[in-house]
């Protein structure tokens, strides 16, 4: 009981006990590694490949997904009593489009050129599988603390790989990171020049492929018997 | 070599690199060992054999290609020059190229038989020899380096190394190429070597000089091509005969027709390349050409719509492709029946890519690695329906 207590709780009332316990601590690690929404469940894959060209969007988005997941873990988590089964995912999907549509317009209003770029993927927040996947997976059925701990990691597990991957894919695709070039000129002139590959969404995918390849060889835990 | 064998053995000091000892102990030597027990009725052919003959089988095209890089040279210059020097400017283009490939690849297939201790194959022997054979001659090294190491290891080590590879690994490299570097490997700059298109300004080059290819010449203007590179034809058969001979502008190796063919009577003589995928390839490949000239009255503003068939054949990469590329044993179909359908269909996209595609003047790369992918589904129809057929016949016959 005591480790599903509320943070707000723990925080005032109990300053003997750790802020989080073991168990808050492995809801944020485990979506890190060993249960990571893109490399392990497989969700989300395609903002991964559609954000990622660049770093910059790739993090806004990672923000709006962060946001969007943490406040709807939150909502769902504390109307769990009071949505009848049969109707949660609409609740669900009208709390989550509600929050989409802050970012939109937070983004539309803060950082126009930004929010071009991501076009319809902002709205697509909504059909992240990410986060109808924690709100039913978890949110329906804890409480907001620990809910929000979930969320949360599952937003960072996410924005990891998204983030990894942009670096990637500026780097040998525009030959720069958030826009700063990094390539110096005289390589240009030896010859080199930036790999177009890296621009296309199927360099995403194999390089989301790679990071599994690498994450599955260090981590023996999600090496499947067979 | 057996003096160093003890090294390499089990406990000894050198013991995590036996597979690059027994790579080449096998193959610079006979292998020693031999089937020991039971009797089995076998050929001396091995892997490496088989490859052996794959690379024999291309020397006849990469010769002419070699040759023709330096006739495209000197001819776009408006020089004449001796047989041996066009000959020797040419090698010089290639042979770096085939150096690199296969340093490249040899060293990354080594890297990973030596951390997943598996036994070295020659698989990349063949792959090595036909990435440079679909390359344009000015290629840069570095990338065809970078190519060559993401095809070996994202076309063949992920699934496993030699033989479990889903796609053609050559065709990887060049897909790689295609879509990372389009400014060097497509487009009308290219294909003839020594950079003429900068030297063009200060006009060393002949009239009328062209750098594409014949397919794009096909996009544009249809079957009547006149000039191609520095070269200007006096009529329709002496350029059929420079494409089937191999003196038109293209990549290293496809553009002999000749020499190819050649390469695949080798194959088919000594069973190693699969006379049905090559038979089936060409057939798709005319049918499609015969349907889309039925076509081509109503649809005036494609030219290429209307060229006679048979120019599929011996322009582009189509024989190469399908001589050396769709027959590529790991990668095709298995059973024969598939080995049909899969040629055929291989055929039948290349020209649909290449007359229907703005884009994409040639479409035999694409075409082989999209029925790489389908062959497995392929042969599990052939056989499936294989099953059924003969469960029908065995019911028929217990009813009876």
């Amino acid at each position: 009981m005591s480790a599903e207590t509320t943070v707000q709780e723990q925080a005032p009332k109990a300053p003997a006990k750790p802020l989080f316990t073991a168990k808050d601590r492995k809801l944020i690690s485990d979506p890190l590694d060993d249960d990571n929404p893109i490399t392990v469940q497989v969700l989300g894959i395609c903002s991964a490949l559609a954000v990622t060209v660049q770093l910059k969007p790739a993090l806004f988005l990672c923000m709006g997904v962060l946001f969007v997941m943490v406040f709807g873990s939150a909502t769902i988590s504390l109307l769990r009593n009071l949505v009848p089964s049969r109707v949660r995912i609409i609740v669900q999907l009208v709390v989550v489009a509600a929050l989409v549509t802050v970012v939109d317009l937070a983004l539309k209003a803060l950082a126009y050129d930004v929010s071009k770029e991501l076009s319809v993927f902002v709205g697509l927040i909504i059909t992240n599988c990410i986060v109808m996947g924690r709100l039913e997976a978890f949110a329906l059925a804890n409480k907001p603390g620990p809910s929000i701990l979930d969320a949360f990691g599952n937003a960072l597990g996410y924005s990891v790989i998204l983030i990894i991957v942009a670096i990637f894919r500026e780097f040998f695709g525009s030959g720069s990171i958030l826009g700063f070039s990094l390539i110096p000129q005289g390589f240009y002139d030896m010859g080199y020049e930036n790999n177009g590959l890296f621009i296309l969404p199927p360099m995403a995918l194999i390089l989301v492929g790679i990071i599994i390849w690498v994450q599955r060889s260090r981590n023996k835990k999600l090496i499947e018997a067979n | 070599m057996d003096k160093l064998e003890p090294n390499f053995q089990e406990g000894g000091k050198l013991h995590k690199y036996w597979p690059l000892y027994d790579g080449f102990a096998t193959f610079l030597f006979t292998p020693g060992h031999a089937t020991g027990r039971g009797a089995h009725i076998r050929d001396s052919i091995d892997l490496k054999r088989t490859m052996a003959m794959v690379i024999l089988a291309m020397v006849p095209a990469m010769l002419l290609g070699m040759y023709n890089v330096g006739f495209q040279h000197f001819r776009a210059l408006g020089e004449d020059a001796a047989f041996m020097d066009t000959f020797l400017y040419g090698a010089l283009k290639v042979l770096p190229l085939i150096i690199v490939s296969y340093g490249v690849g040899l060293g990354v297939e080594f890297l990973f038989c030596i951390i997943k201790g598996h036994q070295i194959n020659e698989g990349f022997l063949v792959s090595g020899m036909l990435i440079p054979l679909v390359c344009p001659p000015d290629l840069p090294l570095w990338m065809l380096a970078v190519a060559v190491i993401f095809a070996v290891v994202i076309g063949k080590e992920v699934f496993g190394g030699t033989g479990m590879n889903v796609l053609n690994v050559a065709l990887t490299a060049r897909a790689f190429l295609f879509f990372a570097y389009p400014a060097d490997i497509s487009g009308d700059k290219v294909w003839i070597s020594g950079n003429l298109v900068a030297a063009g300004e200060n006009s060393n080059v002949v009239d009328g000089y062209t750098g594409e290819t014949a397919l794009a010449q096909f996009a544009k203007v249809g079957g009547e091509v006149t000039h191609l590179g520095g070269v200007a034809y006096d009529s329709l058969s002496d350029f059929l005969m420079a494409g089937f001979i191999g003196l038109v502008p293209g990549s290293v190796g496809e553009t002999s027709a000749l020499g190819i063919l050649l390469g695949a009577l080798i194959l088919i003589a000594t069973g190693i390349g699969s006379w049905r995928i090559m038979l089936s390839v060409v057939a798709g490949g005319l049918a499609m050409g015969y349907l889309l000239n039925g076509v081509a009255g109503m649809f005036p503003d494609n030219p290429y719509l209307a060229i006679p068939p048979f120019y599929h054949l011996i322009f582009g990469g189509f024989a190469f492709g399908a001589v050396f590329m769709a027959t590529d044993p790991v990668t095709a179909s298995q059973t024969p029946t598939g080995k049909y359908i899969y040629g055929f269909l291989i055929g039948v996209l290349a020209v649909i890519i290449r007359v229907l595609n703005p884009a994409y003047p040639e479409g035999m790369m694409l075409a082989i690695l999209f029925m790489n992918v389908m062959a497995p589904l392929i042969d599990h129809y052939v056989i499936q329906s294989n099953i059924k057929r003969r469960l029908k016949r065995t019911k028929v016959l217990a009813h009876a």
